[in-house]
């Protein structure tokens, strides 16, 4: 018995956290299960008191052509801007970075880890300032000759996936740094000697020894990207209509825009299996490292 | 790693006859390296340059431009009491309190996972390890919705426990890793001469872990100060507000005429993120320290 007492006192500094991540954590994922099954509404005696409906959200969700849609819009985002977009350019430049000079090596890193060391309101600022019908863009292609469009309506989604890749590549680009500088030099001499151009030597040495920095690195920028809300909101505000309204924007918008809550926490109910299933894939990935 | 790392038969060093023999082509893959990297970096740079020059220029549009006029008029007209410094405050009073909070309870909780083998240590770290990749965006409506219940809306205690709450997972992890690095001998020492766990702790293992403990704390603040959705759901007075939300509001308002302003209100609450990310580098000793620590 002894021995379990000890192991309890020894658990006590635990207390802190675990009542924080259970009140903060915990107690809103469970409260989105219940909910959802709620009529809650923003204000009125539906805030308070919310009523139990059963699966009629879920129900709505189905037959919303809003949802299909946004849940669309949120796997392109994520597809294009975080597993495309971020990795390919992250590995890119973390290669290219290590045959750079030193000055050049600094700049670019800098520049590129700037954009995602600043706030991501102002991110979105500067984002919105350059994608706008009078922007940055489209002053340059004027300047040679290019009438540009109004990227922020008429290719929303074009103009926030380039943003939030502007925004994210830092990342991946310092895994893939410190993942590079891990391969053996041998290698890749090796590899050269056998007479393996640079693609192949990429292919066949390079990618096969960081595989695992790669699998890690493409669950944490999906996980990231599926909840980015604020680069969105702030350049198109999800539209024009739901054009570019991913998953948290259309949640974000039926709780507080048409004041229903448990509409809202449906949806978030769907994010949070979706992410979920994401997280335990990585925890399987990273277990080694646990145990 | 398995099978990877066996030496290849061929010895050769870095630098080495592959790279001389190689000589004019390498070059010339060298230059196109540096040339593509700068072309990144102006692509890159654009976007926030916009930010820099507008905000010294008199009449400031949406475009990059240089100025006609440079001005710091700009910055004057937007800093009064209730437009920047009572947001700046607000936005530093929820950082450093959620900062503070975040680091005390995560060096606790790390204590024993650090230095003990607990039966039920394991399955903590694996749900911290899933709280870590939970999407907070995802949460924000229900915990709208519980903050209703728990009568804790538009409360800035309420809203500094959530922000450490949410910033805890990955800073116990954190600070378990750089605990781990702390050597157990000197503590044993302690131990032997009828030191308790909790005096060991804060007279022998804090001290030599103090740099972790700056990056765990710069790196909770940073991500606080940059927060928008949180106080955005949670805060609804404006005298509540921080930064991050007042500058939102200001852009609602103004932000369609005075460009100018918006620039240098975003200029003047993205410096002291940039300051500290510096900080953080040069504590210890990695440009990319963050996301290595965030790589576990």
């Amino acid at each position: 018995m002894a021995v379990t007492s000890r192991g309890v006192a020894r658990a006590v500094p635990l207390a802190p956290a675990v009542v924080l991540l259970a009140l903060f954590m915990l107690g809103p994922v469970v409260w989105s299960f219940y909910g959802s099954f709620t009529n809650a509404a923003l204000t009125g005696p539906a805030a308070l008191n919310p009523e139990w409906i059963g699966f009629d959200n879920y129900v709505a969700l189905i037959g919303d052509p809003d949802f299909p849609k946004s849940l669309w819009l949120t796997v392109v985002f994520v597809f294009l801007s975080a597993v495309v977009g971020q990795n390919v350019m992250g590995i890119a430049l973390a290669g290219l970075l290590r045959s750079a000079v030193r000055p050049v090596r600094s700049i670019a890193s800098t520049v590129v880890v700037a954009a995602w060391v600043l706030p991501e309101i102002v991110a979105a600022f500067a984002s919105y300032a350059f994608f706008h019908s009078d922007g940055t863009l489209n002053t340059m292609l004027g300047g040679i000759g290019i009438p540009g469009p109004d990227w922020l309506y008429s290719t929303p989604m074009l103009a926030v996936i380039v943003a939030n890749i502007w925004r994210g590549t830092a990342f991946s680009m310092m895994v893939y740094s410190a993942a590079l500088a891990e391969v053996p030099p041998e290698l890749t001499e090796a590899a050269q000697l056998d007479g393996a151009n640079g693609l192949q030597r990429l292919a066949w040495v390079t990618l096969p020894v960081i595989r695992r920095s790669i699998s890690t690195n493409l669950m944490l920028t999906t996980l990231q990207t599926l909840s980015v809300f604020t680069l969105i909101y702030v350049m198109t505000g999800g539209g024009p209509g739901t054009d570019s309204s991913t998953l948290p924007i259309l949640a974000y918008q039926e709780a507080f825009k048409f004041a229903q809550v448990g509409y809202g926490t449906a949806i978030a109910t769907v994010m949070i299996v979706v992410g979920a299933i994401f997280s335990v894939i990585y925890i399987r990935a990273l277990r080694p490292e646990v145990d | 790693m398995a099978g990877t790392t066996t030496a290849p038969a061929v010895q050769t060093r870095r630098g080495g006859p592959v790279g001389q023999l190689a000589g004019p082509r390498v070059k010339a893959t060298k230059v196109a390296a540096n040339l593509v990297l700068l072309v990144i970096a102006v692509c890159f740079l654009l976007p926030m340059a916009w930010v820099v020059v507008a905000s010294f220029d008199a009449e400031a549009t949406l475009s990059f431009g240089l100025p006609d006029t440079v001005t710091t008029a700009n910055f004057s007209a937007i800093l009064t009491p209730e437009l920047t410094w009572l947001p700046l405050w607000n936005a530093f009073v929820l950082s450093a309190g959620a900062g503070a909070i975040t680091v005390v309870v995560a060096v606790l909780a790390a204590y024993p996972l650090s230095r003990y083998r607990m039966r039920f240590g394991k399955y903590f770290l694996y749900s911290v390890l899933f709280g870590t990749c939970l999407p907070i965006t995802a949460i924000m409506v229900p915990v709208y919705a519980l903050f209703v219940q728990l009568n804790l809306l538009d409360s800035l205690p309420g809203t500094i426990f959530f922000m450490a709450a949410t910033s805890l997972p990955m800073a116990i992890w954190m600070t378990k890793n750089f605990m781990d690095s702390v050597p157990i001998s000197l503590e044993e020492a302690a131990w032997t001469e009828g030191a308790s766990a909790m005096q060991a702790l804060r007279t022998i293992v804090l001290p030599l872990m103090r740099p972790g403990i700056a990056v765990v704390f710069i790196f909770v603040f940073v991500q606080a100060w940059g927060n928008f959705f949180v106080p955005f759901v949670l805060l609804l007075s404006p005298e509540k507000q921080p930064a991050a939300v007042s500058i939102f509001a200001f852009f609602g308002q103004y932000g369609s005429v005075a460009y100018g302003q918006l620039a240098a209100y975003s200029l003047l609450y993205a410096a002291p993120v940039l300051g500290l990310y510096v900080l953080v580098t040069r504590i210890s000793g990695s440009a990319f320290a963050l996301a290595g620590a965030v790589k576990g």
